[in-house]
């Protein structure tokens, strides 16, 4: 299929529905409406359910319907917005249920700005819901990646039963580049026997539930989601390594921000500093063994985010203390620029030397 | 051609944001590697409108134009104010001399002045302004042909808009001519 | 051979309630399910399930159901049935669920004019968490978080929900009834069977309020509950027909 210019969030809303979404309920909020404008355009031609709720946790909770009654199901938000919609995420996690939530993020704490930010790290791997649950959180550096990525978190969704995270920034939902709508790798998915579509008098009831009063029940509950999430860790890894060998510094950066550390690797390369690069493309589950296979050039890592240092936090439980943690961070819609990573990384071999 | 950085600037209704979308889409189709990235957010309902367009042979890196534009396209004063800074030193600002009535404040800079506004009313449409600039900088860059703006055009606006072509097409054209003869 | 007088409807499971005695959700929860068996209906419908007291209805209803987060039930309902249009869908909410926590959500799927039916059951307090003040607490009435009785200065009035979602067009059928004796047992029956026959004509959305009784948290004995649901709910909740779906037409 030859490729088209599309805008992050339409091309976000396009893969959704190629990847068989049947069921889309949103609220607007900036930078991630033409989300909700698309899937209202769109749905309707291809034989889905379109609802804009009155609220995220309206939108949030009627996912877990959807989701409970057995169809593709997705939802998109903004930070404050995805903030609203944990109550509902903590539920379809704790019912078991597969759904795809896109966080297209901007700069926070509260109101925040409009603007692009990776402040929604830790909301994204550690979940803003209650209790003991994990999952998979996705995100994408350019748009193609964000058409992959979303294609196939439906079908980790169904495989796991549950809920996949797509942490892009508003600078991948609101810019264009080519994409190209290709078929990615399919599971083999059980059937969902569990679905709430009516007993037809023949089967006993399906209970869609995140309760268990008896604490030995929902311990037994908690044991098995989190053999699932061990589950997860083992088997959905997924991270780019750019530029690694012989590398003196390591930069790891993940979405736009990766983008910006690129550009200042040819920099540095250009001034003769060699410097790699870890992209997580799962923020969670976190690429640990990228970082134990840093080579022995490397004295030093620097982490760049659009955020005041969030994804430090998993950077420094993967380095295990090997080598010295740097950040350099902006934050608010400000983005880091190429040239102010180059000065980092020459301030820091500066500081090793 | 390594990398252009192009940021173009004007005021809503001015058309900045969809030349920039056929300028991306027409590197596209010459299988350029590209990216398109608009200013959103209350700027866009103030008036202003920009966005930065990254057309070049390697994959595109960053989609944010700091200090590293190439060029400039400016439909007006404000955005020449904001924007020529953002050039590096031997970078084109292109200025719409139909609405900015002064003289960019850098010397290091290459500058090209046309009346697009005039030019447009010439071509028959003040709407297509845009396509003057954007026939002006294909003219001194030969980034993309015209072409691929055509090709783009259509794509971007569908079978239904095709009767405005030969119209865009000229105002490529007079663009192109214009800023050629000040040089 | 013995015929039987009485058989239990199949609407419901063999599980046994854990509702204290005296409460009257038994007596909702069978009509609900009488009507669904007479319908024909349980094998297609989903059930949706607050927090509350009744949040383990999911439990007792023979049919398909889903555990709601608290007040969220209508928004459930709407993701099930935008999906699945062909299946009966209601939810079964408390006083606190839908008329606390979850009243953006109440008023929007009766703004949607969502084709589901939701049985609103108001016994004017908080019962699963211990006896708290309801929106729909009377004035003067004692309750934990109104240990001097219900202040109108401090927590206004009880909030009236059949004539609030009256005003909404897409709530096309709303009635308040009560349980507190046969007759008006009976005539809660036949509201409910209305309720699920708007939803399975498409007609709109469907409400009934069941005044209902809590005698643990009231602190009185249940025949003195439905004496007191009587006395001094229904003088405030008036009983009767809000909305039909002849009469917006």
């Amino acid at each position: 299929m030859s490729k088209v210019l599309m805008k992050g969030n339409e091309a976000i809303g396009a893969a959704a529905i190629k990847a068989g979404c049947k069921a889309f309920f949103g609220y607007p909020i900036t930078p991630q409406n033409e989300i909700p404008e698309y899937m209202s355009r769109e749905m309707a031609k291809s034989g889905g359910v379109f609802v804009q709720a009155e609220s995220e946790v309206a939108a949030i909770n009627m996912v877990y319907g959807a989701a409970g009654a057995g169809v593709r199901v997705m939802t998109s938000s903004s930070s404050p917005g995805i903030a609203l919609k944990q109550e509902g995420i903590t539920y379809i996690a704790g019912a078991e249920l597969p759904c795809v939530i896109v966080d297209v993020s901007r700069g926070g704490p509260g109101l925040g700005s409009i603007q692009p930010s990776q402040g929604d790290y830790f909301i994204a791997t550690r979940g803003g819901g209650n209790g003991d649950y994990r999952h998979i959180a996705l995100a994408p550096a350019s748009i193609q990646e964000a058409v992959d990525l979303v294609t196939e978190a439906f079908d980790i969704a169904d495989y796991y039963r549950n809920p996949v995270f797509v942490l892009a920034d508003g600078m991948i939902g609101q810019m264009m580049e080519p994409v190209e709508f290709r078929d990615m790798p399919s599971r083999e998915l059980p059937e969902k026997t569990w679905a709430t579509d009516g007993t037809k008098n023949s089967r006993k009831p399906n209970i869609i539930n995140s309760l268990a009063l008896d604490p030995a029940v929902l311990e037994e509950h908690n044991i098995k989601l989190d053999k699932k999430y061990q589950q997860m860790e083992k088997n959905e890894v997924r991270v780019e390594v750019f530029n690694m060998e012989e590398a003196e510094v390591v930069l790891t950066a993940y979405g736009t921000t990766a983008r910006v550390a690129k550009n200042a690797i040819e920099l540095l390369e250009a001034e003769g500093i060699k410097a790699g690069l870890i992209r997580p493309i799962t923020l969670w589950p976190f690429p640990h063994q990228a970082f134990r296979e840093i080579p022995g050039t490397a004295k030093a890592i620097l982490t760049v985010e659009m955020s005041m240092g969030q994804m430090i936090d998993d950077v420094k439980i993967a380095n295990e203390g090997r080598l010295p943690v740097h950040f350099y961070g902006r934050s608010g819609g400000m983005c880091p620029e190429p040239q102010a990573i180059v000065d980092k990384v020459k301030e820091i071999l500066g500081g090793v030397k | 051609m390594a990398t252009e950085r192009i940021i173009m600037a004007g005021f809503g209704g001015q058309g900045v944001m969809s030349m920039g979308q056929l300028l991306t889409y027409a590197g596209m189709i010459e299988n350029k590697q590209v990216s398109w990235l608009p200013a959103y957010g209350p700027e866009m309902r103030g008036g202003t409108a920009n966005c930065s367009v990254i057309v070049s042979d390697s994959l595109v890196g960053s989609p944010i134009i700091t200090q590293d534009a190439t060029c400039a396209i400016v439909m007006n004063l404000p955005s020449m104010l904001k924007f020529e800074q953002n050039l590096v030193p031997g970078g084109k600002l292109i200025i719409n001399t139909s609405l900015v009535d002064r003289e960019p404040s850098r010397d290091d800079i290459e500058v090209y002045k046309l009346p697009a506004n005039a030019i447009a009313d010439q071509v028959g449409n003040p709407r297509v302004a845009n396509m003057v600039m954007l026939g002006a900088y294909l003219a001194l860059t030969g980034l993309v042909s015209t072409d691929s703006v055509v090709e783009a055009f259509k794509k971007v606006y569908g079978a239904g808009k095709e009767h405005f072509i030969p119209m865009n097409q000229q105002a490529l054209a007079e663009g192109a001519k214009a800023v050629l003869e000040v040089q | 051979m013995a015929t039987p007088v009485f058989e239990k409807t199949k609407g419901l499971t063999d599980k046994q309630f854990h509702y204290c005695p005296g409460c009257t959700h038994g007596i909702i929860h069978r009509l609900v399910a009488e009507v669904l068996e007479e319908l024909g209906v349980t094998g297609e419908t989903i059930g949706v399930a607050p927090v509350g007291c009744s949040v383990l209805a999911y439990d007792y209803f023979n049919c398909d159901m889903h555990e709601a987060a608290h007040g969220r039930a209508p928004a459930v309902a709407t993701g099930i049935k935008r999906v699945r249009p062909d299946n009966t869908v209601f939810t079964y909410q408390g006083d606190g669920d839908l008329a606390a926590i979850g009243t953006a959500e109440i008023v929007h799927v009766a703004l949607r004019a969502e084709k589901i039916t939701t049985i609103f059951v108001n016994n004017a307090i908080y019962g699963m968490t211990g006896g708290q003040m309801a929106p729909t607490t009377l004035i003067g009435q004692k309750a934990t978080t109104s240990p001097y009785g219900r202040s109108e200065a401090d927590t206004g009035k009880p909030l009236r929900v059949c004539e609030m979602l009256a005003t909404i067009d897409g709530a096309v059928f709303v009635e308040r009834v009560s349980v507190h004796d046969v007759p008006h047992i009976r005539k809660a029956k036949k509201a409910i069977k209305k309720a699920f026959e708007v939803q399975l004509r498409g007609e709109g959305f469907a409400l009934v309020e069941v005044l209902s009784t809590c005698p643990t948290n009231w602190g009185i004995t249940p025949v003195d509950s439905l004496a007191w649901l009587k006395d001094n709910m229904l003088p405030y909740f008036p009983l009767g027909n809000f909305r039909t779906p002849e009469e917006g037409k």
